[in-house]
C-alpha cells in the first residue's frame, strides 16, 4: 500500500482514529508520518509535534495557499510556523481555518472549549442586556456541538465505571443547560 | 483568607529599583511550600502545581507586543494584583529592578521560570530590561503570578504532596480576583486564548513533581516515561520545561487543555494517573527492601557518606546524592532526620540560595567548596 500523503513510498504506519463513532484511517510512510506528528515510537513533546505538523501542512505549494496574515496584529502565518506563537487574540479568527486541525491534533481531538467561563464578562454582558451565552459560549449551534462532545465523554465514563468523572461531566452538561435557559432557550443564537 | 468585604489585609508591595540599589527580598531563608515534605503520598510526590494561562483582551500577546504595550500590560496587571486578595500578604517584584541573584533565587524556588528570570521570551528575544514582574503570596509562597512571561498572566499555585485540588482552588480563586479588574481574551470555540495554541482552552496545566529513585534503580523508569507519553502527558525534569530527566525527579503534566474541563483534567491526573505511578514506585521500593536490601542500604549510605565527606561538590551531584539519601530516609534505612530536611537542603544547595545563606556573593569555584561545607555540617545528625 502506498502512502496516502505522498503517494510514492510504501505506507508503513497505519493510524486508526475513532471519533464520534466514525472510524478514520490514515496510511503513511515513515517520512510523512513523522512530518504529520504520527509515529510508531514514543511521541515527541507536544510543541515539537505541533511544529512538525505545522511545517508538514505548510509544505504544500504556496500558489494554492496564499500567505495569510492577521488583520489586527499583522502576524503572517509563516511566522507562526517558525515560532509556534500567535500574535494576538484575533489571530485565532484570522488563521481559524488552518489553525483548527492543528489545535485538534495538539489536543487529542479537542475541538471546543469545555470548562470555566470568565465570570466578569458574563456579568457585564448580562448588565448590558445582551446575551451572555451567545457572546461567551457561542450560539445555539456551537453550544449543541459542545453538549454532544460532553454527552459522548459521559457515555464513555459510565461504560468505564468512572463514576466520579461521570458526575463532573453531568455537572458541565447541566451548566450548559442553565446557560441555555438564561439565554431564553438559546434565542440569542446567531446574532454575533 | 477568602473572607468577605470589610477585611483589610496587610499587603506588602515592593517595586525595587530605589536609587540606593535593589532591595533585598526578605523571608526567603525558610523552606518553601512545595518542599515541606508533607501531605498525601509525600513519600513519592514532592508537590502538586496548578497553572492558569491568561491574556488581556485588546492587547497583542507578549511576543508581538510593542514595548509600550508590554509596559501598559505590566502596569494594569500590577495594579490589579496588588489590589486583589491573593493571600495574607502580596509581594510585588518588578524583575527589572532586582539583582540577578535575587531573580535566580525566585527561579530556584520555582516562583518564576528561568526564562522569566532572564527576561528571555520563548522566541529568544529580550533581556534583563524586559518589562515583567511577579506577585507572590506571603508568607507561604503558595501562589505566584508572573506578568509578561509567554502569556500576559501565568497564575500558579502549589501544594506539598499530592493535592491538585487544593492547588487548583487557590489558582482559581486568584483568577477570579484578578478578573474583577481585567477583561480576559476569550473565545467561545477556543476558550481562554493563549500565545501558544498548545495552552488554549482552559489554559490549565496540572503537574506533579515525583521522586522516583527506586524505579530508576530497578531499571523500570523508561517504562514509566513511555507510558506517560502514550497517555499524552509531558515528562520533564526537576527544572521543568527543557530540563533533562536524568536525575530521580520528574514532573508529569497534562498536555491537553482544550475539550476537557479543568475538573476532568485534574481528576485524571490526581485520581487516575499519579496514583498508578505512586504505586509503581512503592512497589519498586518494596523490591529494593526485599531482594535487594543490602545493595540498597549500601547505595543510600554511600550517597550519605560522600555528602558527609566531600570537600568540593557541584549542584547536580549534590541533588543526585541528596535524592538517594532522601530515599534512604523514606525507607527507614537512614535515621537522624526527616525527608523535609533533605528537601530543604536540595534548595539550599542551589547557587543563589547558597550565596543567600552565606550572606555574600562568591565565585563558582568557591561555591563548590561552600556547598560541600554546608552539606557536611547539616547532615551530621543523619546516619
Amino acid at each position: 500500500m502506498l502512502c496516502d500523503q505522498c503517494g510514492e513510498r510504501e505506507a508503513t504506519i497505519h493510524e486508526v482514529v475513532i471519533r464520534n463513532n466514525q472510524q478514520m484511517e490514515r496510511h503513511l510512510c515513515e517520512r510523512c508520518a513523522q512530518g504529520a506528528g504520527v509515529s510508531g515510537g514514543p511521541q515527541p513533546p507536544i510543541h515539537e509535534m505541533l511544529s512538525q505538523y505545522v511545517i508538514a501542512k505548510s509544505g504544500r505549494p504556496s500558489s494554492s495557499r496564499p500567505e495569510l496574515s492577521c488583520d489586527t496584529c499583522g502576524l503572517e502565518y509563516g511566522e507562526f510556523k517558525k515560532t509556534g506563537l500567535l500574535g494576538c487574540p484575533t489571530c485565532y479568527d484570522s488563521f481559524g481555518e488552518r489553525l483548527g486541525p492543528l489545535v485538534e491534533q495538539a489536543h487529542e481531538g479537542g475541538l471546543h472549549h469545555v470548562g470555566k467561563l470568565p465570570k466578569r464578562a458574563l456579568e457585564q454582558t448580562r448588565q448590558r442586556g445582551g446575551s451572555a451565552a451567545t457572546e461567551l459560549v457561542g450560539d445555539i449551534e456551537e453550544r449543541a456541538k459542545r453538549r454532544a462532545i460532553l454527552q459522548e465523554q459521559l457515555t464513555r465514563a459510565v461504560e468505564a465505571e468512572q463514576f466520579e468523572r461521570a458526575a463532573r461531566l453531568r455537572d458541565e452538561i447541566r451548566q450548559l443547560g442553565r446557560i441555555d435557559e438564561d439565554d431564553g432557550g438559546g434565542g440569542g443564537g446567531g446574532q454575533r | 483568607m477568602r473572607d468577605g468585604p470589610g477585611r483589610d489585609p496587610t499587603r506588602e508591595e515592593r517595586e525595587g529599583g530605589t536609587p540606593e540599589g535593589s532591595p533585598r527580598l526578605s523571608g526567603f531563608e525558610r523552606g518553601t511550600e512545595w518542599l515541606r515534605g508533607v501531605g498525601n503520598a509525600s513519600d513519592v510526590v514532592l508537590s502538586s502545581r496548578a497553572r492558569l494561562a491568561r491574556n488581556l483582551a485588546g492587547f497583542p500577546f507578549v511576543c508581538r507586543a510593542s514595548r509600550a504595550d508590554r509596559e501598559q500590560v505590566l502596569e494594569i496587571c500590577r495594579d490589579q494584583l496588588v489590589r486583589a486578595d491573593l493571600g495574607e500578604r502580596t509581594l510585588w517584584v518588578d524583575l527589572r529592578r532586582v539583582s540577578v541573584l535575587e531573580r535566580q533565587l525566585l527561579a530556584e524556588r520555582h516562583l518564576i521560570s528561568k526564562p522569566h528570570a532572564a527576561g528571555k521570551q520563548s522566541t529568544g528575544q529580550g533581556g534583563p530590561d524586559e518589562p515583567r514582574g511577579v506577585a507572590i503570596s506571603l508568607p507561604a509562597e503558595r501562589l505566584s503570578v508572573m506578568v509578561n512571561e509567554e502569556d500576559h498572566l501565568r497564575i500558579q499555585a502549589v501544594r506539598s504532596g499530592l493535592d491538585l485540588r487544593g492547588a487548583y482552588d487557590e489558582a482559581e480563586h486568584a483568577d477570579n480576583e484578578i478578573e474583577r479588574g481585567i477583561d480576559y481574551a476569550f473565545s467561545p470555540r477556543f476558550g481562554y486564548l493563549t500565545a501558544c495554541p498548545t495552552n488554549v482552552g482552559t489554559g490549565a496545566r496540572f503537574s506533579v513533581m515525583l521522586h522516583l529513585p527506586a524505579l530508576r534503580m530497578i531499571g523500570e523508569i523508561e517504562k514509566v516515561k513511555h507510558a506517560a507519553d502514550d497517555m499524552g502527558l509531558a515528562v520533564r525534569g526537576y527544572y521543568g520545561e527543557g530540563s533533562d530527566t536524568t536525575g530521580d525527579f520528574f514532573q508529569i503534566s497534562n498536555q491537553t487543555t482544550l475539550g476537557k474541563s479543568e475538573g476532568v483534567l485534574m481528576h485524571e491526573m490526581e485520581h487516575e494517573i499519579v496514583p498508578r505511578v505512586v504505586e509503581y514506585e512503592r512497589h519498586a521500593r518494596g523490591v529494593l527492601l526485599g531482594k535487594r536490601r543490602s545493595s540498597t542500604e549500601d547505595e543510600v549510605h554511600r550517597a550519605l557518606g560522600t555528602l558527609r565527606s566531600a570537600r568540593l561538590i557541584e549542584t547536580d551531584e549534590a541533588m543526585q546524592l541528596l535524592g538517594r539519601v532522601r530515599l534512604g530516609v523514606v525507607l527507614g534505612l537512614i535515621g537522624g532526620g526527616e525527608a523535609g530536611e533533605i528537601n530543604h537542603l536540595m534548595l539550599l544547595s542551589h547557587p543563589a540560595h547558597l550565596q543567600r545563606t552565606l550572606g555574600r556573593e562568591i565565585s563558582q569555584a568557591d561555591r563548590r567548596l561552600e556547598r560541600a561545607t554546608l552539606l557536611r555540617s547539616r547532615l551530621s545528625s543523619f546516619g
